[in-house]
């Protein structure tokens, strides 16, 4: 039988080198475990505009480099201005709650898509994702969904190809130039308004209805920026 | 030790967890994880040599340590032990299997809380040398790991038409009409395919428990 003071420092002991074990591991990867999220950010604001088609595996350079070339980040604030000389990566989100980070698709000098993230609340887990609209922010380019904790095989679909895909072409606003976003049927869409809503995954119906909701609130948190630039657009033609 | 490393006994301490003690087919333990991670054989994969590290390591640390442990708090100093292993995992796996590591999302922390590993330290580790240990923790580890990639090789093949992400069913099937099976992609689908195992393996080793 061991002393009451020996299993104290027992205990002590396994702790401690166990907290030292742990804490050097985390040290060390950290830097590594940092650069992965990036790495995963940048790949999925390339997917959402379709620079990459998600597919196939990019080495961490190549995806830096598309990104570098192709990606230029904004800062937004909710008046739909833009912050100047701010970049995504400076937004606090605890801070800067007024704050929105956007990134633009440039090709050849010109602006070819606009991205925004979303996230909010699916069936079970907070479900986040890009969308990338046109540059006229009046229809949709892209879309991805890369992490979440819906059902495997139900609501997890909605990261699959043929589910984003459904996306691409729908309009954001209605012809009267308002915000309607883009509902997620229950199963087969068979309404007459095809341009603002996609099929649903059957047996998802909960997931599809969070993003539906999420998708709106986080587009109107963009509009008067969407509607800046639409003023613009309209202007020229 | 004057036994040979690789004696009998030592050697049904390995083996014996494979088939004859599997921990899931004849102890179900672990079932949790096995019906979680074994929708894709990547994932599965990946699983399977993580408890199999963690269950081996930990036996050893457990058997090394058996004498100093105060048995009042055996318990605790085995799961610190276990814990410590379990994050180590997870921190590699963030850093270097990205993807793989968001997939299997909370399961490799909830290794933390797999029957098997605690129970190995309990019933082995602590009365036994550190080489057997080893053997023990890797047997079971290994045993845990057939049955899941078996399931899950059934599972994605049948659920998903894919081996490892490949797909194996051609397109013309499906333009004949033949579908994936919803089923096999939710947790019941598992549960039917473990019940089947047991019940082969049971047939086989004619262990009938009461």
């Amino acid at each position: 039988m061991h002393s009451d003071a020996y299993t104290f420092r027992f205990a002590a002991i396994v702790t401690i080198v166990c907290s030292v074990l742990l804490a050097g591991a985390a040290t060390i990867l950290k830097p590594r475990q940092v650069e992965n999220e990036e790495l995963d950010m940048k790949k999925n604001i390339l997917v959402s505009a379709g620079i990459s088609s998600g597919q196939g595996s990019f080495t961490r350079s190549e995806i830096n480099q598309l990104y570098e070339k192709n990606i230029k980040g904004l800062v937004v604030n909710k008046d739909g201005k833009l912050a100047e000389g701010k970049t995504p990566d400076q937004i606090d989100p605890e801070k800067d709650t007024d704050l929105l980070p956007l990134y633009e698709y440039v090709k050849d000098g010109k602006v070819s898509a606009y991205i925004a993230p979303i996230s909010g609340k699916g069936l079970w887990s907070t479900i986040y994702g890009y969308i990338a609209l046109s540059p006229d922010c009046g229809t949709v380019e892209g879309i991805t969904f890369y992490k979440h904790g819906e059902t495997p095989g139900l609501g997890g679909e909605i990261s699959k190809t043929w589910f984003s895909d459904n996306f691409k072409g729908k309009r954001i606003y209605d012809d009267s130039g308002k915000l309607v976003s883009i509902a997620v049927a229950k199963g087969k869409y068979t309404g007459n308004e095809p341009q603002h809503n996609v099929d649903g995954i059957s047996g998802a119906t909960l997931t599809g209805r969070g993003v539906s909701k999420f998708l709106k609130t986080e587009l109107e948190k963009y509009s008067p920026f969407f509607a800046g630039v639409r003023s613009q657009e309209g202007g020229k033609e | 030790m004057s036994e040979k490393l690789f004696s009998k006994k030592n050697m049904a301490v390995l083996k014996s967890p494979l088939i004859d003690n599997n921990p899931i087919t004849f102890q179900v333990l672990g079932i949790c994880s096995a019906l979680a991670v074994t929708v894709q054989m990547r994932t599965a994969l990946v699983m399977a040599l993580a408890v199999t590290f963690v269950v081996s390591l930990s036996n050893v640390s457990i058997s090394l340590l058996r004498k100093m442990i105060p048995s009042k708090i055996r318990i605790i100093v085995e799961l610190t032990v276990i814990a410590t292993l379990v994050i180590l995992v997870d921190q590699v796996l963030k850093a270097f299997l990205f993807d793989i590591s968001k997939q299997l999302s909370v399961f490799v922390g909830l290794i933390i809380t797999n029957c098997i590993i605690m129970g190995r330290a309990e019933a082995f580790a602590l009365q036994n040398k550190p080489w057997p240990s080893f053997l023990d923790g890797l047997g079971n580890g290994l045993g845990y790991g057939w049955i899941l990639l078996t399931i899950a090789f059934f599972r994605e093949l049948l659920g998903s038409g894919t081996f490892f992400g490949l797909q194996i069913i051609p397109d013309s099937f499906y333009a004949m009409g033949y579908e994936n099976m919803g089923l096999m992609v939710l947790a019941p689908g598992a549960f039917i395919l473990l019940g089947l195992l047991v019940w082969v393996q049971r047939t086989i080793t004619k262990t009938v428990s009461e």
